[in-house]
This record gives C-alpha cells, structure tokens and sequence, in this order.
C-alpha cells in the first residue's frame, strides 16, 4: 500500500513538474526533435529513440549469450566449474555501473574506433542497407557501443535467473525426455523452455528495466549529441543521460527544467508499458 | 552493543569537538568552474582569516536556485544573472575571480601553441562547414605546419556548463553565423560533433581521437599538457594563451560600465588580449538573514581579493584588477544592510 501510494506521489510530481512543458508543446513534446535551450524548444524524441534503440539492440546482444551461459551451467557443464562459474557472474552484476561506464570509456571505446568499426564499415561497404545501418565517422562512441555495454551489464541480470528457473524444472521430467532418447539439446528446447517460458521472459524484462534506467555508463560512450542518426554507429541520446547531464545548469521554473521532467515522466511511462506488454505475455503464456 | 553504542558516542564526540572549533562557518554553492579555486581560498582562509567555507559545485542553475531559496549564505553561477532575477531575489551580484578558455585539439606531430585558428574558423568547425584538417582556410593560416588531411571530429561539453556558455558567447560574437543558428547558452543545440561530460570528459575524448578539437578551461588543459592552440584577438593579433594575455584582456574590460559587473570579457579590445576570458560571479542577499555570517562572506572575499591572488594565479586562474576589487567593496559596503538599516561590511 505504502509502494502505491509512493509511486503515484512521484509519478505526479514528475507529471505538475513536467506540465509546463507538456502543456507548451502539447504532443509535439513527443515527436519534436528539436532540444534547443536557446530557443528554449524542446522535443523528446531523440532521446526516447536513443533509449528505445539502445536497450532492444542490448537485450538483442545479451539474451543469446545469456541463454548459452545458463544453459551451459545448467545442463553442460560438469558441476565442479557451475558453482565458480556461477558466482562470477553474479559479481558482473554487482558492478557499479559507473566502472563499467569508465571501462567502456577508456577500454572499449578506443577499440571500437581502432578496429571494430572501421573494419565493419569497410567490410559492408556495397552491401545495401547494412552499410547504411553501420556508417557513421568513426568516433568509437555512439549507439552501438551503448547497446553493447549495456548488453554486458544486462548479461549477468538475464543469465542468473535463467539459471535459477531452468534449476526448477523438475528432474522427472527431463529423465523421462532422455529416457525416450532426446538430445540434450531437444530436452532443453521442448521441455525446459517450455515450463519456465514465463519466467524467462520476467528475467528478459528485469535485464530491459536496467537498460532502459542506466543513466552514467550510458553517458560515457553514447557520444551525448542531439541527433537521431540513423545508423549504429552514430552518436546519440537517451532519457536518463540526458537529463543527468542537463539538471545541474538548469534553472528553477525555467522550461528546462520542466522539459527534463517531463522526460522523467515519458521514461516512467515507458518502463510501465515495458512492465505491461510482460505481464501480458506471461498471461498468454499460462492460459 | 555496548561496546558499538561507547565507539558512536566517542566518533560523535569527535564530531562535535571538531565543529566547536573557533572558526566561522560560510556555506556556498553553485559554478564547477571556480571549484578548485574556492577550495584551495577556503583552505587557506581558515588559518589566515579565521573563515571556514563549505563549498558545493553543484553547477550554477542549481546555485542560483539555491541562493534564491536562502538555503546557502551565497551563490555562484559562471553567467551573470538575469536583472530581473537578481532584482525580484534581492541579490548583490559580483565577480570572484577570472579564467580563461582555450581550444585544444589531436592532431599528430603538432605541439601546444603551434597551431593558430580564429574565431571565425572556430565557428565554421563547430557548425559543421569545415570537415578537414587540410582546409585551406586552415593551411593558408598555418603555412609552417603539415596539416594531415583527416576529418575534423568536434568534441563539446554534453553537461550544461558555464565553459560552454563562454566558448558559445565567444563564437557568437565573433560569428554572425553562428549567433543566428545557435546563439549562447549553458547548453545549445549543436550542429555537428559528440559530446562528453565535464572538462576531463571533453579533454579525454580529444586526447583518444585522431583530429579531434575541443575547449577547455586553460587551467585544465595548462594541468593536463593538452594541445591548446593560439587565438586571433580582435587586434588581428595571435596570441599564445597566459596569463599575461588573459590579465590583458580583464584589463580591457568595460567593467564601469557593465550592470551587476555583469562585464563581457569576450573578444576584448587590445593586442595582447587572449580572446577568451571571463568572469566568474557570486550572489549575495542584500537583505540577509544572518548579519554575522553575510558579514562573514564579505570577509573571506575580501581577503581572497587581497591575498588570494597568489593561489589564484598558481592555479592559472586570474585574479580581478585592483580598481573592480575596490568598486565591489563599495557595493558592499553600499549595498548590503542589516534589518536596521546599517551597512554590515566595514
């Protein structure tokens, strides 16, 4: 009850803050690209795709690699190594994520822009629509390098509780899918999958709320500019970055100010949707 | 337990005995930009004039919330404040001390202050108009150095900031261009580049890629060893970026008659003025609350103006010209009134 009542109060509070704002550019908020605190117009698009694009594309990279990593705990790998291997992945998650941001920043950055993305430009050069999917200068920042620290960060929430559901499949069951003569593999596509599928896809949605929520990390590599550029490589902008970056210079009453509200309160109303398509899948799922 | 409740007790008391200590509590809050300088005032000013400041850069829209509410006994903001707002806020605003920004950039085989830009030039990098190294506008200007035919990466500051508004004051008053497509603020919207968070953010990313420019205030990039450029001023002269440049350019300032010592020390007259400079302020209620600690705030400015310079200058800051330091005791000594009328700085 208490919960409720504090997650109206602040769901609210970001909605009067933002309502200068809201109130100014109407719907146009939503779909203005414009961020220009010149002019003081203001549009949240830029940032709600850099958002959007960023965690998909991350959860994208992760829940393959996730999914490996918890099949092979759970069903490959010879006990000796599960447990060590299991807590190191734990300890990823436990990482604060501005380690991870000064990581990206410094380590992986600089590789992108050395190695990986002139490669991968050259290499599709010709190639129609995926050369223009990944073009863009060769900074190192941008969306993708986003996406794929994200992806790291995502891996470990995705990865342990895979793990701990397919740990809850019964043993009866499995014994009796080998029994008939299945592959490890077919026993974890016909008889795992399907019993824990609901909690899988709560597991997918934990890992798409951090994402989506991940503000410092974000901000190191995404190259932190106001565009919506169209291929990965660019750089680019999300919610909780940006209004990181801009709350400290803005001034009390201003249109800023209220702006930056206003997309704390589209990024809540985001995490909600992304709460409710889950939901609802997982009801389809047990009817 | 016991033994947890005594250690609590003895650590609070450790506290206590430490704040009973005799020395006079100012708190301030506001620009990032000043930071290190207050700091190392407030270091000094505690033996020297008996002044403890507690001060937090929390950026300069937050200061100046801040000080409006009354929660701290000053403010500090890079950009001077709105008339109106320091009017309706009954604030005395005035300048602390000064800085300088300087452009700095990665170009392989080139050493700091070999390069020469204009402003003009500046503008046309940042609006995204010249892409390459080997531009001939830039050739034509740098005729001893071998310009690499590499693609120009603009790097800004992503955090709104007070350097950003200076560098975009800057080129808006040197760039017609510019003025009309972006204009100056703590933020703008910037036509071409990626941006990184705070100075060392901007600094670093410039430092990792290959033909890249960024700006910087001079005391980080003077710490840093960055690759800062030369500037033309407005005498058509260039000029290499010191100390001697920037007390030249403070000097060349119309502070008589700026409002609020609100004074533009942007592309100032004078051959040897470094085009960049500016000052930073502080806010301070002309109705204070609590007479004792604005008379203490009054102090340990006062004291920074007269023996803080050293400090000042060793952190490549630049101290303010004696004439406007004497013209802000006035204003103090004018200004600021205890509830019975009396002036609190003597």
């Amino acid at each position: 009850m208490f919960v409720l009542i504090l997650l109206g109060a602040i769901i609210i509070s970001l909605l009067v803050g933002g309502w200068p704002t809201l109130r100014a550019f109407g719907l146009a908020f939503v779909t203005s690209t414009d961020w220009d605190p010149v002019q003081e117009v203001f549009g949240a698009a830029v940032p709600v795709y850099g958002t959007i694009v960023t965690s998909v594309l991350a959860l994208l990279m992760a829940v393959p690699l996730a999914f490996g990593i918890a099949f092979y705990l759970t069903e490959l790998a010879p006990p000796l190594v599960r447990r060590p291997i299991g807590t190191a992945i734990e300890l990823l998650a436990a990482v604060p994520s501005i380690i991870y941001g000064m990581w990206g920043f410094f380590v992986v950055v600089p590789f992108m822009a050395e190695y990986v993305q002139p490669h991968i430009i050259d290499t599709l050069d010709g190639t129609p629509l995926l050369q223009d999917l990944f073009a863009g200068p060769p900074f190192g920042t941008g969306i993708f390098t986003a996406a794929l620290i994200l992806a790291v960060m995502v891996v470990p929430f995705v990865a342990a509780t895979m793990r701990d559901v397919f740990q809850t499949v019964p043993a009866v069951y499995k014994e009796s899918a080998y029994g008939v003569g299945c592959t490890t593999w077919e026993v974890m596509r016909s008889v795992v999958i399907p019993y824990t599928r609901s909690s899988v896809v709560g597991g997918i949605m934990l890992g798409l709320g951090r994402a989506l929520g991940e503000t410092m990390a974000v901000t190191f590599v995404i190259g932190n500019s106001n565009r919506i550029s169209g291929n990965l490589f660019g750089s680019g902008n999300t919610i909780a970055s940006l209004v990181a970056l801009e709350f400290g210079e803005s001034e009390a009453g201003s249109l800023k100010l209220s702006s930056l509200l206003a997309l704390g309160f589209i990024l809540f109303v985001i995490s909600f949707i992304v709460l409710a398509i889950s939901r609802l899948l997982l009801r389809e799922v047990k009817a | 337990m016991k033994l947890i409740g005594s250690t609590l007790a003895l650590a609070l008391a450790g506290v206590l005995g430490a704040g009973v200590a005799q020395a006079e509590q100012i708190t301030g809050a506001g620009a990032t930009f000043p930071a290190p300088v207050y700091s190392a005032w407030g270091e000094a000013a505690k033996a020297a004039a008996g002044i403890e400041l507690n001060y937090q850069a929390i950026g300069s829209g937050a200061g100046q919330t801040q000080i409006l509410n009354r929660t701290v006994d000053f403010g500090a903001s890079d950009a001077p404040m709105a008339p109106e707002k320091l009017e309706s806020g009954k604030l005395l605003q005035f300048p602390s001390v000064m800085g300088a920004e300087v452009a700095i950039v990665n170009l392989p085989g080139i050493k700091p202050g070999e390069l020469k830009l204009t402003g003009e030039l500046l503008a046309e990098i940042y609006l995204g108009k010249i892409t390459k190294w080997n531009d001939p506008q830039l050739v034509e200007l740098n005729r001893g150095l071998a310009l690499p035919g590499i693609a120009i990466a603009p790097v800004y500051r992503a955090d709104g900031s007070g350097t950003t508004y200076v560098w975009t004051s800057y080129l808006s008053a040197v760039s017609p261009d510019w003025k009309s497509v972006v204009g100056a603020a703590t933020s703008v919207k910037w036509p071409a580049g990626n941006g990184a968070k705070g100075n060392d953010g901007v600094a670093a990313t410039v430092r990792q890629v290959k033909g890249a420019i960024g700006y910087v205030e001079f005391a980080f990039a003077a710490k840093n060893g960055l690759t800062y450029s030369q500037l033309r001023n407005k005498a058509g002269v260039f000029v290499q970026p010191t100390l001697e440049t920037f007390s030249a350019a403070a000097g060349n300032g119309d502070w008589a008659g700026a409002k609020n010592y609100a004074v533009s020390l942007i592309d100032t007259q004078g051959e040897k003025s470094w085009p960049i400079v500016s000052a930073t302020f502080i806010e301070l209620p002309k109705d204070p609350k609590d007479a004792a600690r604005s008379a203490a705030v009054m102090k340990f400015f006062d004291w920074a103006y007269k023996d803080g310079a050293q400090i000042a200058s060793g952190l490549q800051y630049v101290p303010l010209p004696t004439a406007v330091q004497d013209a802000v005791r006035s204003s103090w000594r004018s200004e600021i009134k205890a509830p019975d009328g009396a002036a609190i700085y003597k």
